[in-house]
C-alpha cells in the first residue's frame, strides 16, 4: 500500500479522539507510519456487529417491557453479556443468573444482590430495576 | 490518601498493533531501540489459521497472526531478555504491586479488556481481553497510560482499571502485569531477526493440517463459497463481516498484518544486507493489496451494495487466489532465509 493510498473513510467510528497509524509504502520506497480516520470495509463491518447488539437489546428491552423477562436481562443485554460471562462476574451459578433473568427470581433478589449486579452492570440500583421506556 | 504523584518520563509512540507497540516502547525505555514492525518480526507473530471448532460468539475463529502474548515471548527468547509475568487472584493485591513496580521507576505493561477501557471510542468496545497497554506513572486516583494504538498518552481512574484487568470471559485476564527485569545492552538483533524470519516462513509454510499455515487461506476459501447456502443471507453477511473485523480492526494493524511483516522484511533488508528481502518486502506489500480489495468487495457485499458480480464465490475465488500467492511467497522466503 502506498502512503497516498491509505484509506481515510470518516464514519465517526474514532470520535475524533485519534487517528489509528497503517503501514505503508512513501516516495522513498520505504515503509512508514500514515494516520488514518478509517476505512470504509471496517466501518461497515463495524456498524453491522453493533447493529447486532442493539437489535438483541431492544428486543430484551420490549420482552421486559411485556413482563417475560426481568429488567436485568435487559442490562445484561446492554453489557454484550450472556447469563454466562455474567455469572463469572458475579461469582455466581448461571442457574442462579438465569433464574434471576426471570421477573419472580428477581423479584426476590436482596439489596446485596442487587448492588453487585449494579456494580457488575454499571449502573445504579434503580437504574438496574427498570429499563427505559 | 494522598501519595505523591509518580510519573515515570516514558517516550509513547504510536503503533498499528497493541502487542508490539508495547514491546517497542517497553524496549526503547530499556535501551534497546526496537521498531514495532522489527518486534513483530522478531516474534514472529505473522501466521494464519481458520478454525471453525473454536467460536467466539457462536462465529468461527480466523486469525492472522499467531496467538495473543506469543509475539512477547518469542520476542524476550530470541533476545535474552528477562520479563516477570504474574496474575492475581486479588484486585487489591494487583493494584498493590502495580504501585510497587511503579514506585521502582519502572513502566508496567498490562492485559485489559477494551470494553472497559472508557477513554477509548465507544465503536471498538467490544468484550475483547487481550488488549495490551503501558501504565507509567500514577497521580492521585489516576494511572498514566501509553496505549499503543493512540496518538498520545492518555489517563484512567483507578476503579476504571481494575474492571479492565480483571475482566471475566475468554481469557480470563488475572490482572496479568508484565515487566523486563533485564535487557542486555548487547542483544543481537541481526540473529534474532534472522531466526524470527525463518520461525514464520517455516509456519507459514510447513504446519501440518489444512486450517493453519499459508494453505489455511485455501481451506477458508473453500468454507467461504458455500456460506450463504449453509448459514443463509443473514448469517452469512455476519460471518463475512467478522472476517473483516478480525483483518483489520483496531489493535490488529492492517490487512491481516501483511503491511507490518513487509515492513519489518523492509528493516531487515538492511540489517542483514540482504537486498532479497527488499523484493520479498514489496511482494509482501502487494498481496497485502490484495487483502485489502478482498476486504472492501466483502465489506460491499455486507451492506448489500455490491456490485451483481461479487457473490461468495466471487471472494471465494480471489480468497482462494492470494492463498496460492501467498504459499508460493512464502515457499520462497523459506529458501531465502536458509541462505541468509
Amino acid at each position: 500500500m502506498k502512503k497516498e493510498e491509505v484509506p481515510q473513510d470518516d464514519a465517526n467510528m474514532l470520535e475524533g479522539k485519534f487517528k489509528v497509524v497503517k503501514y505503508a509504502l512513501n516516495e522513498n520506497g520505504e515503509f512508514e507510519k500514515v494516520p488514518s480516520v478509517g476505512w470504509e470495509p471496517e466501518n461497515v463491518a463495524l456498524s453491522q456487529a453493533w447493529d447486532v447488539i442493539h437489535e438483541r437489546v431492544e428486543a430484551a428491552r420490549q420482552q421486559v417491557l411485556k413482563g417475560d423477562l426481568s429488567p436485568l436481562a435487559y442490562h445484561m443485554e446492554k453489557n454484550m453479556m450472556d447469563a454466562a460471562l455474567l455469572a463469572q462476574h458475579m461469582d455466581l451459578p448461571a442457574r442462579k443468573v438465569k433464574r434471576h433473568l426471570e421477573p419472580a427470581g428477581f423479584a426476590e433478589l436482596d439489596q446485596a444482590l442487587l448492588g453487585r449486579y449494579a456494580e457488575v452492570l454499571l449502573v445504579s440500583v434503580d437504574e438496574l430495576k427498570q429499563v427505559p421506556r | 490518601m494522598s501519595q505523591p504523584a509518580r510519573v515515570i518520563p516514558f517516550d509513547h509512540q504510536q503503533s498499528a498493533h497493541c502487542e508490539t507497540g508495547v514491546i517497542s516502547n517497553l524496549m526503547r525505555f530499556h535501551g534497546l531501540p526496537v521498531s514495532e514492525p522489527m518486534a513483530f518480526g522478531i516474534g514472529s507473530g505473522l501466521f494464519f489459521s481458520h478454525m471453525p471448532f473454536l467460536k467466539m460468539n457462536g462465529i468461527p475463529v480466523t486469525s492472522y497472526r499467531i496467538l495473543p502474548g506469543w509475539i512477547f515471548s518469542r520476542f524476550t527468547k530470541r533476545l535474552g531478555i528477562s520479563i516477570r509475568r504474574v496474575t492475581f487472584r486479588d484486585p487489591r493485591e494487583a493494584m498493590d504491586e502495580l504501585d510497587r513496580v511503579l514506585a521502582q521507576g519502572l513502566p508496567v505493561g498490562l492485559l485489559t479488556s477494551v470494553f472497559y477501557l472508557p477513554y477509548l471510542p465507544k465503536a471498538f468496545r467490544f468484550h475483547f481481553n487481550g488488549h495490551n497497554i503501558v501504565v507509567f506513572g500514577k497521580e492521585g486516583d489516576e494511572y498514566l497510560v501509553s496505549d499503543p494504538v493512540m496518538d498520545g498518552p492518555t489517563r484512567i481512574h483507578r476503579s476504571a482499571l481494575i474492571r479492565a484487568r480483571f475482566a471475566k470471559g475468554m481469557p480470563n485476564i488475572k490482572g496479568r502485569m508484565y515487566y523486563p527485569t533485564q535487557v542486555p545492552a548487547d542483544a543481537d538483533l541481526r540473529t534474532a531477526a534472522l531466526r524470527g524470519l525463518r520461525r514464520t516462513a517455516r509456519d507459514m509454510s510447513t504446519t501440518p493440517l489444512p486450517m493453519f499455515g499459508s494453505k489455511g487461506i485455501a481451506y477458508l476459501a473453500g468454507r467461504l463459497r458455500h456460506y450463504e447456502r449453509r448459514l443463509g443471507e443473514k448469517d452469512a453477511r455476519l460471518a463475512l463481516g467478522n472476517l473483516i473485523r478480525m483483518q483489520e480492526e483496531i489493535g490488529t494493524g492492517g490487512a491481516g498484518f501483511r503491511f507490518i511483516f513487509a515492513a519489518f522484511l523492509m528493516e531487515g533488508a538492511k540489517l542483514l544486507n540482504a537486498p532479497a528481502l527488499k523484493d520479498m518486502a514489496l511482494e509482501m506489500s502487494r498481496i497485502g493489496d490484495q487483502w485489502r480489495d478482498l476486504a472492501y468487495q466483502a465489506g460491499r457485499l455486507c451492506k448489500g451494495r455490491a456490485e451483481a458480480h461479487i457473490t461468495y464465490d466471487h471472494l471465494a475465488d480471489k480468497l482462494a487466489d492470494i492463498g496460492r500467492q501467498e504459499t508460493a511467497f512464502f515457499k520462497q522466503l523459506h529458501q531465502c532465509a536458509k541462505q541468509l
